[in-house]
């Protein structure tokens, strides 16, 4: 089961390249990130975009800084991210 | 996707093609269809997102209610985020002194139709999507847009069901404009945050 966060917590990205569709875009994957707020329940496309039955779990946002996820720049990027595609980091 | 215009052409020959399978069985009306697309179009322009910005510049309370819940908020000022199609959250980025924010959606055109009207090309553009999250200031300088180096840059990729709008800063020299006069200065771009106001 997908873990529940709270704003401010750190978290990761998965590190997947599935064959079809996914909502977690190639440039945000297996990045660490800190939530900055759930924003609701939602299906996620990546299992309806293949006909699958499609819970609807928490989406939240993600802020990374741009170093983390590109290696350079002095900017932030947020990133709204399914829960199945985040992990918890102690 | 990399050649946008025939993707819109092919994408737009498609939906034209579902429609009219829709209305050969009887599933959709398209008198009903046209008119319900017209109503909500003629609520949505960038009119309604500077009437609503203007208020927030005039009206602290709004501001902070805006900020803290949009979609709640939003009918103060005579907009919504619903006009007849499922309505979708809307969250408000506020620009300071020290801190801009711009918003993109990287996987596809993902924009706040309703607040903001129809989105413009470029925004659509594989250069704007794929580039603007790994060098916002660089594209924005291209834009017109020179950002100070000590005003903190947030990009926001619209990348789920969350829809964003960027509140700009009041400009200066304005203490004397009323509500209308201010919302007559806000910019669609203002509002994406590739612009200043």
């Amino acid at each position: 089961m997908a873990e529940v966060f709270g704003a401010g917590d750190r978290v990761r990205t998965a590190r997947t390249d599935p064959p079809h569709h996914t909502r977690l875009p190639r440039y945000a994957r297996g990045a660490v990130g800190t939530v900055v707020e759930p924003q609701g329940t939602h299906p996620l496309p990546d299992d309806r975009s293949r006909g699958l039955a499609a819970e609807p779990q928490l989406v939240y946002t993600v802020r990374f800084a741009a170093r983390e996820l590109f290696g350079t720049g002095d900017h932030d990027v947020t990133v709204d991210v399914w829960a199945c595609h985040l992990e918890g980091i102690r | 996707m990399s050649e946008h215009h025939g993707g819109d052409a092919a994408v737009a020959a498609r939906v034209r093609h579902v429609e009219s399978l829709l209305e050969a069985r009887g599933l959709v009306d398209a008198v009903e269809l046209d008119r319900a697309l017209e109503a909500f179009l003629s609520r949505s322009s960038p009119a309604t997102g500077a009437r609503v910005v203007a208020r927030a510049w005039v009206d602290d309370g709004f501001r902070q209610r805006l900020l803290t819940d949009a979609n709640a908020a939003l009918p103060e000022a005579g907009a919504s985020m619903g006009g007849g199609l499922q309505e979708q959250r809307l969250k408000v980025l506020e620009n300071t002194s020290t801190a801009h924010n711009v918003v993109v959606c990287t996987l596809c055109s993902c924009y706040p139709i309703a607040v903001l009207g129809p989105s413009p090309t470029w925004y659509k553009s594989e250069a704007y999507r794929s580039r603007v999250v790994r060098e916002p200031r660089e594209v924005l300088r291209e834009m017109g847009y020179e950002l100070p180096p000590e005003v903190a840059v947030t990009v926001w990729d619209a990348s789920a069901e969350t829809r964003y709008l960027v509140l700009p800063q009041r400009p200066a020299g304005t203490e004397g404009l009323d509500e209308a006069a201010l919302a007559a200065l806000v910019t669609r771009n203002g509002m994406i945050g590739v612009a200043a106001v």
